[in-house]
């Protein structure tokens, strides 16, 4: 908040009659209150307890119901069958789960999930896992636009081509692609961390304010904001480890990756926490 | 938000309408005021097919003012007297509702004065006019449409269509896609988006003697890219320019008695998903009006931001 002084333009008009100062959220995050780590509805499962549900007939209502069901029974694997491209499957679980897709899923699939790990056999429509917290899904072929939009954490990989806008207004976490990415790819990005190992559509990058992306084939074009930066052995140490765990682009050379960053500084970074403006990522 | 699809069959006759009808239907929840086919079928070589309306339909949640059959009637009278006036000679004619019409015709003079002169009955409105197209829009569901006009025993090779969901033109015939491309034959389009320069183009076209039914944004494309080839520019070249020269989010399709093809604006704000194979080219707003066609697991995906994709029959 602005510090504003006595005898200043704007005190002197009446604008003002306090000044302002520090932050305004001043309620931290306590990793230490058991709270922080309680969901209602969290559920005990075993990885081991597996089954199998056809989604064929089922609204997707019917099958996110379905799904909190089977984690209360204790089921840890669950294998959804036919999801035929059905809009917001398997969202909202804040739960750990091994979640497979055998097919694809439409718009909204896997948003605000928060500890599952989910892999997808087929394709995602728009804006899948969306608001992402934690956890890991893993797209065997292609994905929409806004892929990942507002994560704020976990591990988001796509073996196939993203549309546009991906990571837009993302505050964490990562996001992997093997093949090509649209326009508008890290769209006012806050946090965390974009790999591509294709090509990147125009505008790379715009509006970002935090965050980094590694591209290994050509940038059509920079945003506003976007810079490339120099590419650290930390960079390629990173890179390695995460394509690695990622399972994809194990032949990849990551020392020949462009680096992205935003070349703007945000009025008041400087007086955030670093823990918290690292934290993310 | 409205939603669109189209389909092409490479080399090969289907019942294009009943496939068309249930890929719209799939994304009803996109746009339920109004849903619009463009359907190429077997047509006739020599006779073009004439859609037109005399009024409209005037049912709950259409924004038509109500009027009686006998006026219908008596405009209908006026058409066929315009047709002997221009020297067309009808082949047959059906009457689908009170309102909609169905003329085979033979012609051999110039399309636009044909419109120019039917259009000066009062609320009549040419839908298509073609060798093949059938332009068919009305206020419902697809499933509505489809029972109300007998699309489903269409028989043809592709065709385009839209659901609509009203925004800034009233829910109406006149304002539902498809829209033919006004002088030319065998031309349709659908869209999805808006278009913020609208009214520069339409004055601009208007005063090239180009004619717009409606006041949707959507009509312009129509507009826009028949007067584009009306100066002999190619329709997929025409497509380009739209790019640049249509300001906007969009995403639209066009069809011609023997191609299909679709164009995304540079911003790439709305949706579209492509299936290609080497028989069939299905396209939609979401996946699951391709999965009405094809249920198996496919590989499908979103075209990039200013790509124009352009097939043939």
């Amino acid at each position: 908040m602005a510090d504003l002084k006595k005898g200043s333009k704007a005190d002197t008009m009446g604008l003002h009659s306090e000044a302002l100062k520090g932050r305004t959220q001043q309620v931290f995050f306590d990793s230490e209150a058991a709270e922080n780590f309680y969901y209602y509805g969290a559920y005990d499962v075993d990885f081991n307890k597996r089954i199998e549900v056809d989604a064929q007939d089922l609204t997707c209502r019917q099958l996110n119901e379905n799904l909190h069901s089977l984690m209360n029974e204790g089921y840890g694997t669950v294998v959804v069958k036919n999801p035929a491209g059905k809009h917001s499957l398997g969202v909202g679980i804040l739960n750990k789960l091994n979640l497979i897709f055998e097919g694809s899923l439409g718009y909204f699939g896997v948003g605000s999930i928060d500890g599952p790990t989910v892999r997808i056999t087929g394709r995602v429509g728009w804006s899948c896992a969306e608001n992402m917290l934690a956890g890991k899904v893993v797209i065997e072929k292609n994905a929409g636009s806004c892929f990942g939009a507002a994560i704020r954490g976990g591990d988001l990989i796509c073996k196939g081509s993203v549309g546009a806008r991906t990571g837009i207004d993302m505050k964490g976490g990562t996001i992997i692609i093997g093949g090509d990415a649209g326009a508008f790819t890290g769209f006012m990005m806050q946090r965390g961390r974009i790999i591509i190992l294709g090509d990147a559509g125009a505008n790379l990058g715009d509006s970002m304010y935090d965050g980094t992306m590694f591209i290994g084939g050509s940038i059509k074009s920079l945003g506003s904001d976007a810079v490339e930066a120099e590419l650290t052995k930390d960079d390629i140490s990173w890179l390695k480890r995460k394509l690695k765990v990622a399972e994809i682009g194990s032949n990849f050379d990551v020392s020949k990756m462009t680096k992205v960053v935003s070349g703007k500084k945000l009025w008041n970074y400087d007086a955030l926490e670093p823990t918290e403006r690292k934290g993310a990522i | 938000m409205c939603g669109i699809a189209g389909l092409i069959h490479k080399n090969k006759t289907v019942n294009i309408g009943q496939e068309l009808q249930d890929m719209l239907q799939a994304l009803k929840h996109r746009g339920p005021d109004s849903t619009g086919f463009a359907l190429y079928g077997e047509g006739h070589d020599d006779n073009f097919i004439m859609r037109f309306k005399v009024g409209e339909n005037v049912k709950e949640g259409s924004s038509a003012v109500n009027e009686g059959s006998e006026i219908y009637d008596s405009r209908k009278a006026q058409v066929d007297k315009c047709l002997i006036e221009l020297g067309a000679e009808v082949v047959s004619e059906e009457q689908i509702t009170p309102y909609s019409f169905k003329y085979v015709l033979k012609y051999d003079e110039d399309l636009m004065e044909f419109s120019k002169k039917i259009e000066s009955v009062e609320m009549t409105e040419i839908l298509s006019i073609g060798k093949s197209l059938e332009l068919v829009k009305d206020i419902g569901d697809a499933g509505v449409v489809s029972e109300q006009y007998g699309l489903n025993k269409i028989k043809g090779t592709h065709g385009i269509g839209h659901t609509r969901m009203a925004t800034e033109s009233g829910v109406d015939i006149r304002s539902a896609h498809p829209f033919w491309g006004y002088p030319f034959s065998d031309v349709s389009v659908v869209h999805n988006g808006q278009l913020t320069n609208y009214w520069n183009n339409r004055r601009a076209l208007e005063n090239k003697g180009m004619r717009f039914m409606s006041e949707c944004d959507s009509e312009l494309i129509a507009v826009y890219l028949a007067e584009k080839m009306r100066k002999g520019i190619s329709l997929e070249e025409g497509m380009r320019d739209s790019l640049s020269e249509l300001d906007g989010v969009f995403t639209y399709l066009v069809a011609t008695k023997d191609s299909l093809g679709m164009a995304k604006d540079t911003m790439a704000a709305k949706p579209m998903v492509l299936y290609e194979s080497d028989d069939l080219i299905a396209l939609g707003s979401e996946e699951i009006a391709i999965r009405t066609l094809l249920p198996q697991e496919i590989d499908t995906y979103d075209p990039y931001d200013g790509e124009v994709k352009v097939w043939q029959i």
